[in-house]
């Protein structure tokens, strides 16, 4: 007792890192407490004081009217397909480019369509997809369909606007995890008489499915929250009715943000559901270092 | 490595070149389309329009309000680079100087900003600010694009800051500057490049944020993509041009910022922003 008193309070908080300082985070704590936790905190109890009914009046509406509790499936629909279409595709590519020298041309014209974002994909594909456009246009020039194929207003429309955005920031990801991974394992490998494929299967895809489980739960989420394109490209009525919508319509349209917000509740824990089960897999992986034998 | 000249390791180099290079052709495809398509006087049943015109620019500029519309983008852009630059590079420094208990919780606290879709955020977000009378002006607007790009700031500016040699700042110290002094004379210059690709980045993403300013904002706080977004949605109202007229002065003013951010930043460094 008789040190505490004799060192200054300031002294014992600076030997722990808190001094003067430290205290240029606390702006940026407080915006975040104040406009990020706060405003879900209160969304989550606005959301167990309904307009009529008792506390879970609001939850019992959701589960219990197929147009609300549908949007849930019509949403993991999309988003699961989605994401694993566009890892599908940055796999092979990303193995692909990590071989190039100039990877900045190429990762560049990859990331306008993050650049543009949903919006103006969503404009682009409504004039490129349409009957007249110029993909059905190339395909029966090409003999491929005999009649426009139907692309727009409904499921394959909003999956293929969130291809072509989802695709660049999974690729991006994928090519920095396996950046990561040490070329003198892949070597070793190929002094030992591995193919490519054995590589592939034995090195490089274990250390880089750690990665691989993080770049999974980023594009999922951000494909499970898809407003704009599946209003602008999809059936909003109907088979694109995804849980933005209805969260979006509730708040907007019917003024309910009690309502609004137990679905923007839901929406989070389908998320965070997807996100710990990919997380929890993840934890049964090779986790230790890539980088070889120096670290 | 031994060159695999095997033809199975050739078909399948070939079959991810088309893969890429179908990609690309259909992404520049879909951009030539909203060009070629502003510049038609009249677009129907055929490979090429019948003619061009640039009248659809002067229809859009006057029928969209886009003067107006602009304006309000840039100061809404400038505030939220500015505020995010003041708020996110103080903190960042603390975080990359200091280790204080308590620490890995705030370091969460930015990162989830990043992780959860604006979306699910945006909606309990637009809630409370329009309770307190926020939303439906640009100070809303300006808040709300500030919860992602803080944060934003901080993760970018966090390495940065870690390998600048503390010895500058203790010799800095030990001529007597104050915290505010270090700042000005030694750091900003110092940080320079790293705040300036980070408030670019900032820039091109509050341009490209539709969620969370489509949420809050009321008709005289709209930004290009929230009107963009209102154009395509009552599509049928206007001429199909005038809206792709609109659409090319959205993405050249996105391009002209992302061609500048690019000659600052790696491209991996837009969306690698939840690395730790």
């Amino acid at each position: 007792m008789s040190t505490d008193v004799s060192i200054p309070l300031k002294q014992r908080l600076a030997a722990r890192g808190l001094d003067g300082l430290t205290l240029l985070v606390v702006p940026a704590v407080l915006f975040l407490l104040a406009l990020f936790i706060y405003p879900f905190l209160y969304g989550l109890f606005l959301s167990f004081e309904p307009k009529q009914g008792g506390v879970f009046a609001n939850y019992q509406r959701f589960f219990s009217d197929s147009f609300l509790y549908g949007t849930i499936g019509t949403t993991l629909w999309l988003a699961l397909p989605v994401t694993i279409a566009t890892l599908a595709l940055a796999i092979p590519i990303a193995f692909r480019v990590r071989l190039m020298r100039n990877q900045r041309l190429l990762t560049t014209i990859l990331v306008i369509p993050i650049t543009l974002g949903t919006v103006l994909v969503a404009e682009g594909l409504l004039n490129y997809l349409g009957p007249q456009g110029w993909f059905n246009r190339t395909l029966m020039t090409l003999g491929l369909i005999s009649s426009p194929v139907k692309l727009l207003h409904n499921y394959w429309g909003v999956m293929l606007s969130l291809v072509i955005t989802g695709f660049p920031f999974t690729f991006l990801l994928t090519l920095s995890y396996l950046s990561g991974i040490d070329p003198a394992l892949e070597q070793a490998g190929a002094t030992l008489g591995a193919g490519p494929w054995e590589r592939f299967k034995h090195i490089l895809f274990p250390l880089l499915l750690p990665g691989l489980a993080i770049t999974f739960c980023l594009s999922f989420v951000q494909a499970f929250s898809v407003f704009p394109s599946a209003v602008l490209l999809g059936a909003p009525a109907g088979p694109t009715r995804v849980i933005s919508i209805a969260a979006y319509q509730a708040a907007f349209e019917e003024y309910d943000y009690s309502m609004a917000s137990a679905v923007a509740m839901i929406m989070a824990l389908v998320q965070l559901a997807i996100v710990v089960a990919v997380l929890a897999a993840r934890g049964l992986l090779y986790r230790g270092p890539a980088g070889g034998g120096k670290g | 490595m031994v060159k695999d000249t095997r033809i199975s390791t050739k078909l399948w180099a070939a079959a991810n070149w088309t893969l890429i290079g179908f990609f690309i052709v259909n992404l520049l495809a879909m951009i030539a389309t909203v060009v070629t398509s502003s510049f038609a006087t009249r677009w129907l049943g055929t490979w090429l329009p019948a003619g061009w015109t640039t009248r659809w620019y002067s229809a859009a500029w006057s029928e969209f309000q886009l003067h107006d519309v602009l304006l309000v983008t840039f100061q809404i852009v400038f505030l939220v680079v500015v505020l995010s630059g003041l708020i996110g590079v103080p903190a960042a420094y603390a975080l990359a100087r200091r280790d204080f208990p308590g620490k890995k919780l705030v370091m969460l606290l930015f990162l989830l900003p990043l992780l959860v879709p604006p979306i699910t955020f945006g909606i309990p977000l637009a809630t409370v600010l329009y309770q307190t009378g926020f939303a439906g002006q640009m100070s809303g607007v300006v808040l709300a694009n500030l919860v992602p790009t803080v944060p934003f700031v901080i993760l970018v500016m966090i390495p940065f800051i870690e390998q600048i040699d503390t010895k500058i700042e203790q010799a800095a110290r030990v001529f007597g500057a104050n915290t505010f002094k270090l700042f000005v004379h030694v750091l900003l210059p110092l940080l320079m490049p790293g705040i300036l690709a980070a408030l670019l980045l900032v820039l091109v993403r509050t341009l490209a944020m539709f969620e969370l300013t489509f949420l809050t904002a009321g008709p005289t706080s709209q930004t290009l993509v929230v009107a963009l977004y209102y154009a395509v949605f009552a599509s049928g109202v206007r001429a199909v041009q005038s809206i792709d007229a609109m659409a090319v002065i959205y993405m050249v003013t996105t391009l002209i910022w992302l061609v500048i951010a690019l000659r600052f930043v790696n491209p991996t460094q837009i969306v690698a922003r939840a690395k730790k």
